[in-house]
């Protein structure tokens, strides 16, 4: 998808349809009329370029917001977290992903499956924010 | 007015942030072939390992301190680097990529703005997006800003941004505290002619007739001395600078000795130079070829040797550069000897259209015919597809040692790295 390039060819790539029809002089094809750029799927995933990053999810602990063990996480580390989104963060040196949530006691990470506990995020627990998961690509 | 942005302990930086269990930790990255250290992480300076450092002279340190080894990853350095110099491009436009982890930039474009709060966001976007760390230096000129940046990593006052003073006792105090030999461009030889005429700091430098200094150096050395002044020399080369040599070279994951083996390594080299040379649309004049022994290991016999010849007319043909380093590489092997390294390289690197030689064999329009179907199809097909028969087909023992490669997070679909 993203490709690495060198910065002075970051610019994004253009693909560039084939015409639909041979050309052949005196009856062009109406349909060549109606020819569009095709679909970059990085326009529509990546709004910054250079801090999105690419994770591959493990086990089960978000399948409740379909998160699925081998699905491709597109995480985005520009985007400030927010209570309710879904976060990339690194507890006890591994990354994990997690819902940023609220409880009485303060801010917390909350898994979405019934097994796994909520991490509390506080001055005694190493827990960083690493970046925030913009899009899923889950293969059904 | 210049800054410099330099990415603090770059490689293991790059490993942290994939790597979050490394945070913390001293953490030091090895050459090409494992065979010493390129670059360490404060916590591994802090404990005495040197730049440099031969990877077999560290082994009990790095038990003691429970150091984390990896071995060179630039497919993730590379990309990491791009990163950065986007993310900065978004609040500087005008700079000027000087190596995988330093940007010059030129702040006049920005004139009226305030421009130590604009690099501190720049540096903080830097470190969020990234999660690099980067250090900034202003200053009037590129050595000045190289210096400030020196302030910038070492003064925890700084906060990782420093503009060099203004006001003249500040100013002259700080040159006064740069020994010379830390100056930009100033190499360990000239540092000792420059003592020898009583120069020996920043300030002294400054200090010294211009013309005095072009006439005992050269007119580079004379440049950093007025740059020194806050005169500066030269335009931020904001177009990647045209390159006057390439080099290829590699050292063997284990020694070799036999021809075989070393012209199989040089062959390899020459066809990926010459490959290199012609993506730049340029040619060669000058072609040279090394090898040489282990010099780490005195218990063994040593040995280096060089050779070169002429490129007439200049050429980036495969074959012609191929067969020319296997005879030069011919000419310099001895048998008895363990090779720890070999390398080609092509200098008096001309670009454009060639002069045909008057008396000239070959045709040079063919050659370029075919180097350009090989070159696509090996773009295509993968590097290495098509190649010419001298070099071997499967890696041998000559290839890289690369024990403790961390994945490469960025670049590969089946490296990424995971979540639990």
């Amino acid at each position: 998808m993203n490709r690495p390039s060198r910065p002075d060819s970051a610019a994004p790539t253009v693909a560039r349809p084939l015409l639909a029809s041979r050309v052949e002089a005196g009856f062009p094809s109406p349909a060549d009329d109606y020819v569009e750029r095709t679909l970059d799927l990085n326009e529509e995933v990546i709004t910054h370029p250079a801090a999105t990053f690419f994770l591959r999810a493990g086990g089960r602990s978000m399948q409740g917001a379909g998160i699925h063990d081998g699905d491709l996480l597109v995480v985005d580390r520009s985007r400030d977290p927010e209570e309710g989104m879904v976060v990339v963060a690194v507890v006890d040196g591994e990354f994990t992903v997690k819902r940023l949530d609220r409880s009485e006691h303060g801010p917390i990470l909350r898994a979405e499956h019934p097994g796994y506990a909520p991490i509390p995020i506080g001055p005694d627990t190493e827990v960083v924010i690493w970046g925030v998961v913009t899009w899923v690509l889950h293969r059904p | 007015m210049y800054a410099l942005v330099d990415c603090n302990n770059f490689y293991a930086s790059c490993e942290r942030v994939f790597q979050p269990e490394l945070e913390g930790r001293p953490v030091i990255v090895l050459s090409n072939n494992d065979g010493c250290v390129v670059a360490r992480s404060q916590e591994a300076k802090d404990v005495g390992i040197g730049m440099g450092e031969p990877l077999f002279k560290c082994r009990e340190r790095i038990r003691r301190h429970r150091i984390a080894v990896r071995s060179s990853n630039y497919a993730l350095y590379e990309d990491m680097s791009r990163r950065v110099v986007q993310t900065i491009m978004r609040f500087i436009p005008d700079l000027e990529i000087y190596s995988i982890d330093e940007v010059f930039l030129d702040l006049d474009p920005l004139a009226g703005r305030d421009l130590e709060t604009l690099c501190r966001t720049a540096r903080a976007t830097v470190r969020r997006w990234t999660g690099i760390p980067v250090s900034v230096g202003l200053g009037p000129t590129r050595t000045l800003a190289k210096l400030a940046n020196r302030i910038a990593k070492r003064s925890p006052d700084a906060d990782g941004v420093c503009t060099f003073p203004t006001d003249e006792t500040h100013r002259t105090r700080v040159l006064e505290s740069v020994a010379i030999e830390d100056v930009w461009g100033i190499g360990r030889r000239w540092a000792k002619r420059l003592h020898r005429i009583g120069i020996h700091t920043a300030l002294d430098m400054s200090r010294a007739p211009a013309t005095e200094i072009r006439r005992n150096f050269n007119i580079v050395a004379m440049h950093t001395a007025l740059e020194l002044r806050g005169v500066p020399c030269g335009e931020l080369e904001t177009d990647p600078p045209l390159r006057q040599t390439l080099v290829r070279s590699r050292s063997f994951g284990s020694m070799v000795s036999e021809w075989d083996d070393l012209s199989e390594a040089i062959a390899s080299h020459a066809i990926r130079a010459a490959e290199k040379l012609r993506h730049e649309n340029a040619r060669a004049g000058h072609l040279t070829v090394f090898i040489h022994t282990n010099r780490f290991r005195d218990e063994l016999p040593q040995y280096s040797g060089s050779g070169g010849c002429e490129l007439l007319p200049p050429t980036s043909t495969t074959p012609v550069i191929l067969a020319r380093a296997l005879a030069i590489g011919r000419r310099l092997w001895r048998a008895g000897f363990q090779y720890k390294k070999a390398g080609v390289m092509l200098s008096e690197i001309t670009r454009g259209p060639t002069q045909g030689g008057l008396f000239e064999q070959r045709d040079e329009r063919r050659d370029d015919r075919l180097m350009n179907t090989m070159d696509r199809i090996n773009l295509k097909m993968g590097s290495g597809t098509l190649r010419p028969a001298a070099s071997s087909f499967t890696p041998r023992r000559w290839t890289m040692n690369q024990d403790h490669r961390s994945p490469r997070f960025t670049t590969r679909w089946d490296e990424l790295p995971r979540t639990r």
